[in-house]
């Protein structure tokens, strides 16, 4: 499975990208460029790009706001908009709303209290590149670590969302009061997937389980073959 | 001169935030405080000629997240 062509975007404050990066090598068998906030372009003929968690500029004005404004992240939604798989997870989840690639927004936990725990997740859309290496309904378990998780978004875009099979995973338990228990949704065509728990942190044993590494592993297969 | 952004969270989301400073306040013994939320205030120093449509594009662009919050831009006389 060479030739796999992804880049992780490190912001000032991300801390997951270097987790993003060694889920991604470990997987595909080739190591991530790695591209940094202020590059104004990403490398050629990327086949996907991941937006790490972490707490980029500090979660200034908003979480991810300020990511969303940086360079790079141009590239990014002109990218996406070319069908460039792109994957955020916490606080590239945050980032990918505020720039507008996925719709609602990421607030303050419902329990005002940061949340650090492994959460049971339900797999509601199988069919997408990211999660065809799941069943439809099956329950997995994943962390999460964020204090503004919390998804909001209007009736009629929720609706939507759900309508469209775009809800990606939802908790199946109590995590931070997201709206319909959303913990992850697809953009339109299917090729952004922005959630909260955190796949990187799940694919070999000794991470005490391999939920998340399908994630990865569909990603892979779905664009270079297996 | 000074230009202040006033945003708040729109009606209808929860703001568990102010939620907590409410219940700060009853804890310190006040009483009749119905709801209390919570938003922030953006003071920008420009020159005048910075038009009402420029703070506007950066108050929908950057200050205020119109997805949850609502924002009132006004020039604050010196």
């Amino acid at each position: 499975m060479s030739g796999f062509r992804s880049a992780v975007i490190t912001f000032p404050g991300s801390n997951c990208d270097r987790d993003m990066a060694d889920a991604l090598e470990k997987v595909s068998g080739t190591a991530p460029h790695r591209v940094w906030h202020g590059d104004a372009q990403l490398p050629e003929g990327l086949d996907f790009i991941a937006l790490p968690g972490g707490f980029s500029y500090g979660d200034y004005l908003r979480s991810g706001a300020m990511a969303a404004r940086s360079p790079i992240m141009r590239a990014v939604v002109e990218a996406a908009g070319r069908g460039v798989p792109v994957l955020g997870v916490c606080n590239g989840f945050q980032v990918l709303t505020e720039a507008g690639l996925l719709p609602g927004a990421l607030m303050r936990n419902a329990g005002i209290r940061f949340v650090c725990r492994e959460v049971a997740l339900t797999v509601e859309n199988s069919q997408s590149l990211f999660t065809a290496g799941y069943a439809r309904g099956q329950r997995i378990v994943i962390p999460v670590a964020h204090h503004d998780g919390n998804y909001f978004a209007d009736e009629a875009t929720l609706d939507r969302l759900e309508g469209e099979g775009r809800v990606a995973f939802r908790y199946a338990e109590p995590v931070n009061g997201s709206a319909r228990d959303i913990a992850g949704v697809l953009n339109e065509a299917g090729n952004v997937l922005g959630m909260m728990p955190h796949p990187e942190r799940m694919i070999e044993a000794a991470h005490g389980g391999t939920d998340g590494r399908a994630l990865f592993e569909s990603a892979v297969k779905g664009l270079v073959g297996a | 001169m000074k230009v202040r952004v006033t945003i708040s969270l729109k009606n209808g989301v929860l703001d568990p935030q102010g939620r907590a400073i409410h219940h700060a306040i009853e804890g310190l013994g006040h009483h009749g405080v119905k709801d209390v939320r919570a938003g922030k205030v953006i003071e920008l120093e420009v020159d005048e000629t910075v038009s009402d449509e420029a703070l506007d594009d950066m108050a929908r662009q950057l200050l205020a997240n119109t997805v949850i919050e609502n924002y009132r831009i006004e020039r604050v006389p010196a």
